[in-house]
């Protein structure tokens, strides 16, 4: 590794320094835009009592659902995450600690522990069961939530096409937390489906500049479809 | 009669207006799409980071990197746009979205709205329904009137726990359609063939019935 060239060699390569009792925050909706071969590295790795941040947890079997099966996640910070049966189980059994955050705090967390705001108001969740024992103040006549943001040790990231240097295009709606992910991991690893010199990609083109990325590897991906749903 | 759910859709749909940003939630909301009257151009947006989500593909177009925020495979209709899961919570939070049109366990008279927790049972999660009554100005919610054991859904206080506080002023029932308003429910309109008095004895909360409730009308089809 030289300069600004971020590329990995190997998916070990590229969650090395990966221990036990980490937080790590991924990328993805459903199945969408998942960084599924970094996934299968944390598998591969063993490591245990991992919190992770991420909207979904994957289904049985696929995403983040296979680090279900060695119960490698003791704490997930996540919007939804009714698709996957070994994880209600999981959930049923207080196997796993389960802090559900709205959909939007859980981006703006993400954002905020990227851009160095380490905490914010918002009306949402103001007066349910997420508002409890939160500090309430009230802006413009509206009762708002103090929300605290979230950075990670690690950030797990699929992009579309990067550049050496680590910046980084996402493909349609793949993008969704991906973006936010990478500006908040201590250590960011993206993984994409191709790899291009740097002048290739369109510099007012990039989603997540290369100063975010400390890693990138090119893999292939499976990419699941969680709902296919066609018209004839 | 009770309304179907796709004369719930349709219902809910006469109150799209040309240039409506429109976010759909799961379930009767999502059929709102099939309804939006010839000559009214609405924006659908989906929270995971789509705004102007398009019909669902063809087996030719399918693509795994293209999906709605039911997880569903769909297409980008011509001048949509795509952007982050931040990015697109802004438009919620920040109410630009013009309607929101959502699913609920409970109402209540103040305006509350619970849809994401039974105690008890199984907790999956909010999504982004927290997000969306928080941010939304206009927002009707979707439900039957009462439960399979007659018991009103349309209460004084919700009993479930809450998605949001005082953030409802429309509800459309499969029985009526009502506003709250100042801690009240306002009987606007009925099913047809169903009468004030089924109405009046399935709201639990306290009711306001105007000396005429018109009666909705559907076209046949």
């Amino acid at each position: 590794m030289a300069g600004f060239d971020k590329r990995v060699a190997s998916y070990e390569e590229a969650m090395e320094g990966i221990e036990s009792g980490m937080t790590v925050i991924a990328g993805g909706f459903g199945l969408c835009g998942i960084p599924e071969n970094l996934i299968a590295e944390i598998k591969r790795r063993g490591v245990t009592d991992l919190t992770v941040v991420s909207n979904n947890c994957g289904v049985d079997g696929f995403g983040l659902g296979i680090l279900l099966e060695d119960r490698q996640i003791s704490k997930i910070l996540a919007s939804y995450v009714g698709e996957n049966a070994l994880f209600e189980k999981q959930m049923l059994n207080d196997e796993i600690e389960v802090v559900l955050t709205p959909q939007g705090t859980l981006a703006e967390k993400m954002r905020a522990g990227g851009a160095g705001i380490p905490a914010f108001y918002t009306a949402t969740g103001y007066g349910t069961p997420i508002g409890e024992g939160k500090e309430v103040r009230e802006f413009n006549g509206r009762h708002c939530i103090l929300e605290e943001a979230i950075v990670g040790d690690f950030a797990i990231v699929k992009g579309w096409k990067a550049d050496r240097y680590g910046n980084v295009m996402y493909r349609h709606t793949a993008q969704n937390f991906n973006p936010m992910a990478a500006t908040a991991g201590k250590i960011t690893v993206v993984e994409v489906e191709e790899i291009v010199e740097p002048g290739e990609l369109e510099p007012s083109q990039i989603h997540t500049p290369g100063i975010y990325v400390d890693r990138i590897i090119q893999g292939t991906f499976e990419k699941r479809i969680e709902k296919r749903t066609v018209r004839s | 009669m009770a309304l179907t759910r796709e004369q719930m859709a349709q219902r809910v749909a006469r109150e799209l207006q040309d240039g409506f940003y429109v976010n759909l939630g799961i379930g009767i909301p999502t059929l709102v799409a099939n309804y939006i009257p010839d000559g009214i151009d609405v924006m659908l947006q989906s929270e995971n980071g789509l705004l102007g989500m398009g019909r669902y593909p063809t087996e030719d177009e399918l693509d795994p990197d293209m999906i709605n925020a039911g997880k569903e495979t769909v297409t980008a209709r011509p001048g949509a746009a795509i952007f982050s899961s931040a990015e697109s919570f802004a438009m919620i939070r920040g109410g630009h979205v013009d309607l929101t049109v959502l699913g609920a366990f409970e109402v209540d008279q103040q305006g509350n709205i619970a849809s994401w927790m039974i105690p008890g049972k199984l907790i999956k999660g909010m999504g982004g329904a927290m997000d969306l009554v928080a941010g939304a100005d206009n927002i009707i919610c979707t439900m039957t009137h009462a439960s399979k054991h007659g018991e009103s859904k349309l209460l004084e206080k919700c009993e479930l726990p809450l998605t949001g506080a005082g953030c409802i002023n429309r509800v459309l029932t499969d029985l009526a359609y009502l506003e709250i308003k100042d801690g009240a429910f306002i009987l606007k309109e009925r099913a047809p063939g169903v009468s004030v008095e089924e109405i009046v004895e399935k709201t639990a909360g306290k009711l306001i019935v105007p000396d005429h409730v018109p009666e909705m009308t559907f076209d046949a089809e």
